[in-house]
């Protein structure tokens, strides 16, 4: 019983930062069919604009609790401009290609993004540890853990229940999930699905960003964090189901809770124990947890 | 008059043609030395880059003859030296490529951080037969596995860091009962893991591991890890974590108290230094992979490569920066040896004759190539613990062993020599 809180919580936070990664990922692949790979460098950006934006903050002597909402910010702000100029300005020109192309293009991008990064913030690490130290630590099964962590998974909790609105709840959700549906089908009903395409990248990409973010304070943001994140993110929304929401969240849970108790019991199987639960999956299911039924058209 | 013309015109192409032919038939030409280290990837910032200035700053020194005795001649024996900068980012195989790419470029090759990297390139430099100096990379298996003529490390190996943080630990701490790891789950990691854990068995023989974690490399993010050691009872932990794991590490330790709680050994640890200061806690045990950075001793070239180093780059030369230029000033100090009063260039075979168990004098203190047939350094090693003092964090308690003591003799694997305890 005394080991079964620790591994839950530590589960749970790991998990929930899963799940802000790859929420943005499946939900670009739902609506796109675009397994985009330049999700990485977007988490990534995320993270350096947070460390630049909040380190200007902390570092003008505003109020540290402040940092937070420049973390937001951030993601706000990389997600509402970069997620749009890649859209438009490349993805835009693809589409309708096939997805391994897709898949080789995104992967440019990630590349150039990698360099884009190193030239604007160079190959030292950054460090913005306050907000992580700032709201102090919470006893749990007589172990210290950081309130930060509980604000993570609450900022998780909130991103999934406010997408699950916005889709299921909202007028543009239900034309979202008709092109995810039936894109020619949507096309013909008066559906721009153009202006549809931006808006999942950007809300995509503000997602990816947003995961970077309120990692930054957590970890040394250095160059090529992107790389370690999207593979974790593929392995998380493959079992979920590409392109399932839902499926993305019981994906990074089922993960996080395998990994948490494989670290505190098997240590050395830790980098195994996420792929191995992908792989009992994929036996089972071959399309992940939550697939989507796909039509057959004739 | 239009012949005399005609001459003159000739005459002046030809003494122009002269002028120009002259200064290059007079000028030498540099040696050219390849160096290979991380410019791009997570390894860049701590390491790599480090390296490279050094590697730069050296060389610009070297051939301005400004570096204090016994390397004031001016480049290698008089003729100028110039690099050839690439990056080691990519993995093993991306290396060798580049490797076989760099050697007909170059006279010289001086390089490789990673471990992985540095087992892939040694085979290859004997088959390409180049003088290829390793001057980062730890694994003890590149000269006790195999035996190569034109390898030279002029850096220690990964067993006397561990080594010697364990002599220091029960120096400190006699009654030490258990110990626990985190390590990178890599062969950095996985090695630096089992030599710390068989040395304090050796020394401490029945002291319990509690636990061993290994995340994954760049894994970056450690909770269910901190949990883990902060529940495991542990007396104490050790990492040999680098870059951003290890900031990692210290940012998400520090504030849930794994470093109040436990005595945490980080055997690499020098690098964050500069990266976080005073965010290191106070007795955390350091080691730098040598006598390296703060642990340098008080001496004309330890001067010489702070200060200059500091002048140009505006933050202090850390352990990667002082192994590029002791692995340049070994070659240059080979060269030199093997060139001796005569006034030809030396070949290969002579330099690497003479490099073959040289004594030499690095910003590091002395280096004496004494392992792996006179192809691998030892030297002293040195340890410390953190303090914070008037805002800044200082290292303290710095304890010093004799190359002999934390190296095993030369043929003598470096796992044997811990396990039959250490002896000589």
């Amino acid at each position: 019983m005394s080991s079964i809180l620790p591994i839950a919580f530590d589960g749970i936070t790991y998990a929930s930062w899963l799940f802000l990664i790859s929420a943005g990922l499946t939900l670009i692949y739902g609506v796109m069919r675009i397994l985009n790979v330049a999700h990485g460098s977007l988490y990534a950006l995320g993270a350096y604009a947070a460390c630049s934006l909040a380190g200007a903050w902390l570092g003008g002597g505003l109020p540290a609790a402040g940092s937070f909402a420049m973390l937001l910010l951030a993601a706000v702000l990389v997600g509402s401009l970069v997620g749009p100029v890649i859209e438009r300005g490349l993805l835009q020109w693809m589409y309708g290609k096939d997805e391994v192309v897709l898949v080789l293009i995104t992967y440019a991008v990630f590349l150039i993004m990698e360099d884009v990064i190193k030239l604007v913030w160079g190959v030292d690490s950054l460090l913005l540890p306050e907000p992580y130290a700032l709201p102090g630590n919470l006893q749990l099964g007589g172990l210290p853990y950081p309130v930060y962590n509980v604000l993570l998974i609450a900022l998780a909790l909130a991103t999934g229940l406010a997408l699950a609105w916005a889709l299921y709840r909202t007028r543009q959700g239900k034309l979202l999930l008709a092109v995810i549906h039936d894109r020619e089908m949507s096309m013909a009903m008066g559906i721009n699905v153009s202006r549809v395409y931006l808006a999942t990248f950007a809300v995509g990409a503000t997602l990816a960003a947003l995961g970077g973010a309120f990692t930054a304070p957590t970890i040394a943001v250095t160059p090529g964090i992107g790389v370690e994140v999207i593979v974790l993110a593929f392995a998380v929304v493959v079992i979920g189901g590409l392109g399932s929401l839902g499926g993305a969240a019981l994906g990074a849970l089922l993960v996080g809770l395998v990994r948490s108790a494989t670290v505190r019991y098997w240590p050395e199987a830790e980098l195994f124990s996420i792929y191995a639960v992908m792989a009992l999956v994929l036996i089972a299911r071959p399309k992940g947890l939550f697939a989507a039924q796909e039509a057959r058209k004739i | 008059m239009r012949a005399s013309s005609s001459f003159g015109l000739r005459a002046g192409l030809a003494a122009f043609a002269l002028l120009l032919a002259v200064p290059a038939s007079l000028a030498q030409q540099p040696l050219k030395v390849g160096i290979v280290t991380f410019l791009s990837g997570p390894a860049a910032g701590p390491f790599g880059v480090p390296a490279r200035n050094a590697a730069e700053l050296t060389a610009e020194l070297l051939n301005a003859g400004t570096v204090p005795a016994p390397y004031s001649q001016k480049g290698f024996g008089g003729t100028p030296i110039e690099l050839v900068i690439i990056d080691e980012a990519g993995g093993p195989q991306k290396q060798v490529a580049e490797y076989r790419n760099l050697v007909p470029r170059v006279d010289i090759v001086i390089g490789y951080i990673s471990s992985g990297d540095c087992l892939a390139i040694a085979p290859v430099a004997e088959e390409q037969k180049k003088l290829t100096v390793l001057f980062d990379c730890g694994t003890p298996r590149i000269f006790e596995d195999a035996s190569y003529k034109y390898v030279f490390r002029t850096g220690p190996t990964g067993t006397m860091d561990n080594v010697s943080v364990a002599l220091y630990l029960v120096e400190r701490n006699p009654n030490v009962k258990s110990i626990a790891g985190l390590n990178q789950n890599y062969a950095w990691g996985q090695d630096s893991w089992a030599d710390f854990e068989n040395a304090m068995k050796t020394l401490k023989p029945g002291i319990e591991v509690k636990t061993s974690q290994m995340p994954k490399l760049f894994a970056g993010q450690f909770g269910a890890e901190i949990t883990t050691l902060l529940g495991s009872g542990a007396e104490v932990i050790h990492s040999s974590m680098w870059g951003g794991d290890l900031e990692g590490l210290v940012l998400q330790g520090a504030p849930r108290g794994l470093f109040e709680k436990h005595k945490v050994v980080l055997s690499a640890g020098e690098p964050a230094i500069n990266r976080l200061g005073t965010r290191i806690p106070d007795g955390t045990i350091l080691g730098a992979r040598g006598p390296f950075g703060p642990f340098a001793p008080d001496t004309d070239l330890a001067r010489w490569l702070k200060t200059t180093y500091q002048d140009r780059y505006h933050i202090p030369p850390n352990y990667a920066s002082f192994k590029m230029t002791q692995a340049i000033l070994g070659v240059k100090a080979a060269y030199e040896k093997a060139k001796g009063s005569s006034n030809e260039a030396p070949d290969q075979d002579k330099i690497i004759a003479a490099f073959e168990n040289l004594t030499f004098e690095g910003p590091g203190g002395p280096v004496k190539m004494a392992l792996g047939k006179g192809h691998q350094a030892i030297m002293d090693a040195a340890v410390g613990t953190t303090k914070v003092e008037a805002g800044e964090l200082k290292i303290v308690d710095i304890a010093r062993y004799s190359a002999d003591k934390v190296n095993p003799p030369d043929g003598v694997k470096s796992e044997v020599w811990i396990k039959s305890g250490l002896k000589k």
